[in-house]
């Protein structure tokens, strides 16, 4: 009855472990934390699987022989989670502070509590800041070529990038588009060197080494693409019906305040997954870490719950 | 599979010739999903969109386009990226949507138009 209370009285439950993100490392954590008890709620504002989701083939995890499609890896996730009695909400984070012994996680559902919270919010594309960028996006601009590759069959395209995302979407994108420019400012790729191969033997992809996108051209769709050489400062402007950015990302850490971050914004953990506060823990991609990859955020995921049930014992 | 009820409580499939049909002839806005089978995004928009026309049954008409079998309706509306929601009101576009969008960002867009 006293004031004090109502405002965690409000919530109808305090869950032992909240986790922001539903993709390999949110739901692997979420695997973990039920099967050791924990009630788990999940939030995820766009799809189950994260980023991999909306990749054309996962094809590097172990104990898929054949590759798995990257929106049904994201789904036999879910299951496998929700299996074990995840609960998992469609919702965006606003932010994330600490409630006395508590943490409380404000989303676009309403106010939640955890006694633990696993921050596995992933990165967002990283986008150029050009000219035209903003205003064609959706019209010629993508950031996903297996959902969008489709409406360029017989097109011209260029890829903008130089790791494996914009190779491996790159060679994607042969299926359906008569030429791919592949845009890149370094005279060589940062993607492995299988993916790198691939493309080289791949006939109908070009690619502009040393290359900048200075801006992207036209009014109701995109027309061309204005680039510069980096080395001689010629500029050119390139024909093309679609471009695909590639061009790296950014941590999505917007939420939280007070956790030490990199210069880049990723959270800084310990080899334990717990962060610069108490109860808090980071896992998958949002981490200041060496690979960012699919089995390197599941690996995070179960060390992060493993803590998350010692920090509540 | 044969009847049509009068109150849709699923979202319905249409085609290119029956899309013009139920855009033009209804009273309710109309939610209308630009998708296809191999793109990862729109496999999650699928179950949002059951849940909203549940909830909006007879108040907003909820289709669903795959633009691989109809490529005329996504060309008319220049659809360049899927998922694409456009909300028709009279059978005009009154807005767009690129990209995933969870149940309740669609609802911040239905609920003005009814």
């Amino acid at each position: 009855m006293a004031d004090a209370k109502n405002t965690i009285a409000d919530t109808e439950k305090i869950y032992d472990l909240l986790i922001l993100g539903a993709g390999p490392a949110g739901l692997t954590a979420a695997i973990y934390g039920c099967r050791a008890n924990l009630s788990v709620l999940v939030f995820e504002q766009m799809q189950a699987g994260g980023e991999i989701a909306s990749t054309d083939r996962l094809d590097n995890y172990p104990g898929f022989p054949e590759g798995v499609g990257g929106a049904e890896f994201g789904q036999l996730l879910e299951q496998q989670a929700r299996r074990f009695g995840a609960e998992i909400r469609s919702a965006g984070i606003k932010e994330v502070s600490p409630a006395g012994d508590l943490q409380k996680v404000l989303t676009t559902q309403g106010l939640f509590y955890g006694r633990t919270v696993i921050v596995a919010t992933g990165t967002i594309p990283g986008v150029l800041g050009v000219p035209g960028e903003e205003k064609l996006r959706g019209k010629g601009i993508s950031f996903c070529a297996t959902c969008d590759g489709f409406f360029f069959r017989g097109k011209k395209v260029a890829v903008i990038g130089g790791g494996d995302a914009a190779l491996q979407e790159a060679l994607f994108l042969t299926r359906f588009a008569e030429e791919i420019v592949l845009i890149h400012r370094r005279d060589e790729f940062r993607a492995v060197p299988y993916l790198q191969e691939q493309v080289f033997k791949q006939p109908r992809i070009k690619i502009l080494w040393d290359t900048v996108v200075k801006g992207f051209n036209g009014e109701q769709q995109l027309e061309a693409i204005a680039v510069e050489n980096v080395k001689d400062a010629q500029t050119a402007v390139l024909p093309v019906d679609g471009a695909f950015l590639y061009i790296g990302r950014m941590p999505n850490t917007t939420f939280i305040k007070g956790v030490e971050t990199d210069g880049q914004g990723y959270i800084i953990t310990s080899a334990e997954m717990e962060t610069s506060l108490p109860g808090i823990f980071a896992a998958g991609d949002v981490r200041r870490k060496f690979l960012r990859q699919v089995i390197t955020a599941a690996a995070d995921g179960a060390i992060a719950a493993t803590m998350a049930v010692r920090y509540l014992s | 599979m044969h009847g049509t009820h009068a109150v849709n409580t699923k979202p319905l499939d249409v085609n290119d010739q029956q899309f013009q049909k139920e855009i033009a002839g209804s009273h309710e806005p109309v939610l209308v999903d630009f998708w296809a089978s191999w793109c990862g995004p729109c496999k999650m928009v699928a179950p949002v969109l059951e849940e909203l026309a549940a909830d909006y049954q007879g108040k907003v008409k909820i289709l669903k386009v795959n633009v691989d079998e109809n490529p005329d309706t996504a060309s008319r509306y220049s659809i360049m990226s899927i998922p694409t929601m456009i909300l028709f009101k009279n059978g005009e576009p009154i807005q767009t949507l690129i990209g995933f969008r969870n149940k309740e960002e669609l609802k911040g867009i239905i609920d003005p138009s009814l």
